[in-house]
């Protein structure tokens, strides 16, 4: 079985973010693969563990993306391909129609990828993906199992889960209950510098939405600090929860 | 010249980083305070390819260097000094020997279970009154048909109890030839006549295995002499010479630890109406651990990228053990310092960071015995 599995170079999820010229910054910043493409990652080495086959890891982003690559193959993946796209704004579209050129030219019978990225969290591509090159899609599976020419899929839906099947070659999507990815071992990391990274350019393609601004949380404000005798500053908070805070009291 | 790790180092570090804090560090304390050594955790580091880092993928290692495993010693150190030296003493004290000396059939035999991380390995050349002075070896090996008889105690051997392979210096010519009468042997866990004496309770790396060795009567096959015979002094200080890479490794990982407690823990604590970290006294102190830090770092990949290279460490490895070892010891006295009472306490980390450090000024031959490498060395040339 012939697996790819598309990553997202993402900022560290611990990683501190910094606004520079209305845009985040990436001085000093780690880059990881998006923790749930990691998912999507583990997802099809264990199947090609079980039977057989390849592993294709496809990205789309700048020169670093080359290192998210290198963990997948280190954790077992057979090759990369790394669509090397210069502008960071690209929209999902964009994106979901670089990817979509590269896996037709793949022929997978399966494409994994995580449900949604770390950083924006809008959970677009793999659908449109699915959309352009035609194929059945499960989101968000929480366990996978394959059989002949079809995927069964259990996944989750708001409070309960589902189960589907789909036709072969399918778009998948994981969350992070499906599986506990594996740390790349130190073999692993030997092989990888062996494994192949092909290079190919973005086709061409205009965005079709545009981030025109990005703004941090409001910072934490200070806590209310009420001083006074016990019976003073009881008196004094159940106001400040009432009028201030607007707590519903009801009789 | 270029001081950046490969990529592979790097992507390495980040691993055993996360592998450290995810699957050491929630038990360190734990460990540290019931003295209990877990083979598990040995295990889990065997999955993930550290037991042999540096050898051949054809002797069951990763293919790698010294310098990945000097970093995978620091960052393991970084938050349980004991795991540390578990794997330093595993890959540098037993496996090298095997590997540097080993026929194909010992290697076989003895190198991929230990590469694999299925065996643990250990390093016995300590006795009562054999420290600093290995040429006075009292453990005799005795030539009788097809087998070496081994008589004698051993002090101090860490991962013993534990481990299956063992690396044993025996005297085998008579005690006037002093250090030219010594051999190395390998000695597997229950063999006859070998047993273990008590446990040793320390004052840091607690969480390691520390036992003594006795030899009665024990009989080895003769194929398990490694090397040849009379060649175990020089095995012993040679094993020696690249274990103060590991112990180096070992220091700068529980200096970082340390100071990475510290450096949080100015920037939060807050007296006088502002975080300690503001204070003169404080940011000076942690400019000074920071420099050293890295100064005893930079020796220490030194001296583990001459190993890798091929060319003589010696002399870089005692430098680089003596100046962690003392850099580990003063950190962590200025992180307990930092942390005040906080410091003193159990429930703060620095206080184990700072017994753990102690040893790395004392095992892999003392720092006195590393200026007298050091000197000599230089006044040779």
């Amino acid at each position: 079985m012939k697996i790819a599995v598309c990553v997202k170079q993402t900022f560290d999820t611990e990683a501190k973010i910094v606004l520079k010229d209305g845009k985040i910054s990436g001085d000093g910043i780690n880059l990881i693969i998006n923790p749930y493409d990691e998912v999507a990652v583990e997802e099809a080495i264990r199947i090609k563990e079980k039977q057989g086959g390849e592993v294709v890891v496809v990205c789309a982003g700048g020169d670093r993306a080359t290192e998210a690559i290198r963990q997948a193959l280190a954790m077992g993946a057979d090759r990369g391909v790394h669509i090397k796209v210069n502008d960071p704004d690209v929209d999902e579209y964009a994106r979901a129609v670089m990817l979509a050129e590269v896996l037709k030219e793949q022929g997978a019978d399966l494409i994994l990828c995580g449900h949604v990225a770390a950083d924006d969290g809008s959970s677009q591509v793999p659908t449109r993906v699915a959309e352009i090159l035609g194929l059945p899609h499960a989101n968000v599976v929480t366990k996978l199992e394959l059989g002949d020419g079809k995927a069964v899929c259990t996944r989750e839906v708001d409070g309960g889960m589902e189960v589907m099947e789909v036709a072969l070659p399918a778009v998948i999507t994981c969350q992070v209950s499906l599986n506990e990815p594996r740390y790349p071992s130190m073999k692993g990391i030997m092989q990888a510098k062996k494994k192949p990274i092909a290079n190919v350019d973005a086709v061409a393609v205009e965005s079709k939405a545009k981030i025109i601004e990005l703004a941090l949380p409001a910072a934490k404000q200070a806590g209310k600090k009420i001083e006074g005798e016990p019976e003073d500053t009881g008196k004094q908070l159940a106001e400040w929860l009432l009028n201030e805070v607007k707590v519903e009291v009801k009789q | 010249m270029d001081f950046r790790l490969t990529e592979e180092q790097e992507m390495f570090r980040k691993v055993v980083r996360d592998f450290a804090e995810k699957e050491v560090a929630p038990s360190a304390a734990e460990r540290d305070e019931e003295e209990r050594f877990d083979m598990d955790i040995f295990f889990k580091m065997g999955e993930l390819g550290l037991c042999g880092i540096p050898w051949e993928e054809e002797y069951g290692g990763a293919g790698s260097d010294f310098v990945s495993y000097v970093i995978a010693v620091e960052e393991l150190s970084r938050v349980c000094a004991s795991t540390g030296v578990t794997l330093s003493a595993h890959i540098s004290l037993c496996s090298w020997p095997i590997w540097k000396f080993g026929t194909e059939e010992q290697k076989r035999k003895y190198l991929i279970p230990l590469a694999e991380g299925t065996k643990l390995g250990a390093f016995a050349i300590t006795e009562p009154s054999a420290g600093s002075d290995a040429g006075g070896t009292r453990t005799t090996a005795v030539l009788d048909g097809d087998h070496y008889v081994l008589n004698g105690t051993k002090v101090f051997i860490t991962n013993a109890y534990y481990a299956d392979i063992y690396v044993v210096i025996a005297r085998t010519g008579p005690k006037e030839l002093k250090h030219r009468g010594i051999s190395a042997f390998i000695v597997e866990k229950g063999t006859p006549g070998f047993s273990f004496g008590k446990k040793e309770k320390k004052l840091g790396i607690r969480s390691s295995a520390t036992y003594e060795l006795i030899f009665e009567d024990c009989r080895i096959p003769k194929e398990n002499l490694l090397g040849q015979e009379g060649e175990g002094f020089k095995i012993g200080m040679m094993i020696l010479d690249g274990g103060r890479n590991g112990i180096a490794a070992q220091a700068v990982g529980i200096a970082q630890g340390a100071f990475d407690f510290a450096l949080q823990y100015a920037k939060q604590r807050v007296q006088f109406g502002r975080p300690i970290a503001e204070q003169q006294a404080i940011r000076f102190k942690l400019a000074d651990m920071a420099t050293r830090i890295e100064a005893a770092r930079l020796l220490t990949y030194q001296a583990a990228w001459l190993e890798s290279a091929q060319l003589p460490y010696g002399k870089a490895s005692a430098m680089a053990k003596l100046y962690a070892g003392d850099t580990a010891m003063y950190v962590t006295t200025e992180a307990v310092q930092i942390l005040g009472g906080y410091g003193y306490s159990r429930e703060y980390p620095v206080e184990r960071m700072m017994r753990d450090a102690k040893i790395t000024q004392i095992y892999e031959g003392t720092n006195e015995i590393q200026r007298v490498v050091i000197s000599n060395m230089l006044l040779k040339d």
